[in-house]
């Protein structure tokens, strides 16, 4: 396969390289990121079907047609934009076209312990903690976290001191504004010190009927001890292509629970690179998608067990309507080392649509001898059945199936710790349900 | 005419070419009224009330079913109950993630809007739930539990009963209900069953054994085999089975 004659580029690979040909020479070490990211994707360009991990997701052909970067949006178009978890109170930071919008981001009175600047102010302001920026690297060449990587200006930097308790969650909320296809590059890092306890959110939304593209990425450093929760809503619209790419590096006996919740987005892809590098640590990443008309939903997941003792959980849930796709795929790696894993993966679909179509792609990799993995993958209609038992007490068709959906996501949301967030995920899952009715 | 009328009822299982369960089966039921249908394994006894439930596996053949002149057959399943048919089942099926109370009170409004009636309010909702649960032994516990998740044999049949007392049918059909209790159990749930015994309401008790005919003292006894009634009588039939067992009846179906 790495033999393989490259295609000649779409328009749109074609604009990207060119776009990434006007970065500058010299400076910091990031500008020296920036450059590699973009050599490698000068090189590579964008993935198609016979790259395995894009399999199901030909982002070739989904970006065949080139969009110019989008401009600064106007600070009360981004206000009107953005209805995403607002009842659950968060700290709330905004990113509007890619850029933080102060006017917007509630950064005063931060707790003790809580840090979070912009990301183009760390890099106007030299801030040392940029160094940590870019260290997770996934094993194989990721077309959108190089892109994003190589045209990322801004984002959010967010730090917790070491041992420091946030109640408050905070909420890096992304919105499109504008009218035309523009493409968004967005960098967030977030440093969890050690014993820590913090609960982390994004959110994405933008106007319908605009194909605009948004591509995040994040990084996590999650450090030794810590307790740390994630959370994300896409509600992208129903024309925007969404591309997002996680990498978490947890440390020794932490906790970590990342949760996504996707109803948005013609397409969406999100990508999550997870190391537990220190001993013992409990992780769980889960999700649920509800997809209708001809979205696309793509969750990948690796896991990478690089030291024993820790404990991996993952389970993801697609509810699919009309002739919607979702796309589970998820590897867990077990290092030699790390003796006494424990993980497991389940993927469970609930198809609605006659023309819906579930692919999963569940992989373990394990090197150890002494370990504890497995993984499952379900897809089917409501249980007849269950549906029988609702009728017959008198409850209709449609909000029978509603009453049996909402239980089957529930399961997964229910795995949200935050009450408020929690609440807020299960009101967007009735939400849609009820437009479905 | 009868609230439930029956008429040479025949049925077989949906898309099977073969066999009728259901062989000319004809039954009237009033107001008031307790039917119980005895007869052995296979006779067509769970048949009949899926039926009259509306579970879609079905085929009626020919015959016909009315519940106060209306035709039956027509009707949608959530309409039935919604006209007061209940059907509480042999075999009560666990449904995760839906709360008790979420599935109790989404029943009964739906049912009042289909009538035109008031949504009940949260109250009166918790009211009547909290007086009816307790009458059968049903915790607050068991009531924030998904539906019968969890549940052993007894309380999934309680659960069923709870059912039947907030959402008052007319037409209550109870397919074994008897099978899986325990003596305390049975108790139990016969106590619930006669509370909701009045004369609006009409039931058909299904069952294998007489054991349960002893609480829940029925009007009528009918002989189920081969898919038709084949012999009714009042009560005192239900302790000639007993002693008998039905192989008088089998003979001569064969």
């Amino acid at each position: 396969m790495n033999a393989e004659i490259r295609p000649i580029r779409t328009p749109a690979e074609q604009a990207l390289v060119a776009a990434l040909e006007t970065l500058p020479a010299g400076g910091d070490r990031l500008a020296e990121l920036r450059r590699t990211a973009a050599r490698s994707f000068t090189e590579n360009g964008l993935p198609h079907r016979r790259v395995e991990e894009w399999k199901y997701t030909d982002l070739r052909t989904i970006l065949r047609e080139a969009v110019p970067l989008a401009g600064p949006a106007a600070v009360a178009r981004a206000e009107a934009g953005l209805k995403l978890l607002g009842e659950a109170r968060a700290r709330r930071i905004v990113v509007a076209n890619g850029a933080v919008v102060p006017e917007l981001s509630d950064l005063a009175d931060l707790e003790p312990g809580l840090s979070i600047v912009s990301l183009a102010g760390a890099i106007a302001q030299g801030d040392e903690r940029l160094s940590r920026l870019g260290g997770l690297v996934p094993a194989r060449y990721d077309a959108a976290l190089a892109l994003n990587t190589a045209l990322a200006k801004d984002g959010v930097l967010i730090e917790v001191a070491p041992g420091a308790t946030i109640e408050r969650p905070v909420q890096v909320a992304s919105v499109f504004v504008g009218e035309a296809p523009a493409a968004s590059y967005a960098r967030n890092l977030v440093i969890v010190g050690a014993g820590a306890r913090f609960t982390y959110v994004e959110s994405f939304e933008g106007p319908e009927g605009v194909a605009y593209q948004t591509n995040s990425a994040t990084e996590f450093l999650v450090g030794d001890e810590a307790h740390f929760d994630v959370v994300r809503a896409q509600d992208e619209s129903a024309t925007a292509v969404h591309l997002s790419t996680l990498l978490f590096d947890v440390g020794r006996e932490a906790l970590l629970h990342a949760f996504g919740f996707a109803t948005g987005a013609s397409v969406a892809r999100t990508s999550l690179y997870a190391t537990l590098s220190g001993n013992d640590s409990k992780v769980a990443f889960n999700g649920a998608a509800l997809l209708k008309g001809r979205q696309h939903g793509d969750s990948t997941l690796f896991v990478d067990h690089a030291v024993p003792g820790c404990e991996s959980r993952e389970l993801f849930k697609h509810v699919l309507d009309d002739s919607s796709r979702g796309v589970f795929q998820g590897k867990i790696v077990v290092r030699q080392a790390a003796q006494k894993t424990d993980g497991r993966m389940m993927s469970r679909a609930l198809v609605l649509g006659d023309d819906a179509e579930m692919d999963n792609k569940p992989e373990l990799e394990i090197f150890a001898d002494d370990v504890q993995c497995g993984h499952g993958a379900t897809c089917g209609a409501i249980d007849e059945e269950l549906l029988f038992y609702l009728r017959a007490r008198g409850i209709p068709l449609k909000e029978a199936q509603s009453l049996l959906v909402q239980a089957f996501v529930g399961e997964a949301i229910e795995t949200v710790e935050h009450d408020g967030l929690r609440d807020a995920l299960v009101a967007r899952a009735e939400g849609w349900l009820k437009a479905r009715a | 005419m009868a609230m439930l009328e029956i008429d040479n009822l025949h049925a077989k299982i949906e898309g099977d070419e073969g066999r009728e369960i259901l062989k000319g089966l004809t039954l009237q039921v009033n107001p008031g009224e307790v039917h119980a249908i005895m007869g052995p394994n296979g006779s067509g006894k769970s048949t009949l009330s899926y039926i009259l439930a509306g579970k879609e596996d079905y085929e009626v053949t020919e015959g016909s079913v009315t519940l106060d002149g209306e035709d039956l057959l027509e009707m949608e399943i959530d309409e039935r109950a919604a006209k007061g048919v209940f059907l509480a089942f042999q075999y009560p099926i666990e449904v995760p993630g839906v709360a008790t109370m979420t599935f109790l009170r989404s029943a009964l409004n739906a049912q009042r809007k289909k009538r035109g009636e008031e949504e009940v309010s949260t109250p009166d909702f918790l009211r009547l739930i909290r007086e009816r649960a307790a009458n059968l032994g049903i915790s607050q516990d068991m009531l924030k539990r998904g539906v019968n998740v969890g549940f052993s044999g007894g309380e999934k049949k309680r659960m069923e009963i709870l059912q039947m007392a907030v959402l008052e049918p007319k037409l209550c059909i109870l397919d074994e209900t008897d099978s899986g209790l325990d003596i305390d159990a049975l108790k139990i749930v016969s106590e619930g069953v006669n509370a909701l015994r009045s004369p609006d309401r009409g039931m058909i008790v299904i069952t294998h054994y007489q054991r349960l005919l002893n609480h829940i003292v029925p009007d009528f006894v009918h002989v189920m085999n081969n898919g038709r009634i084949v012999r009714s009588g009042g009560k005192e039939l239900a302790l000639e089975l007993e002693a008998n067992g039905y192989a008088e009846y089998q003979q001569s179906a064969a």
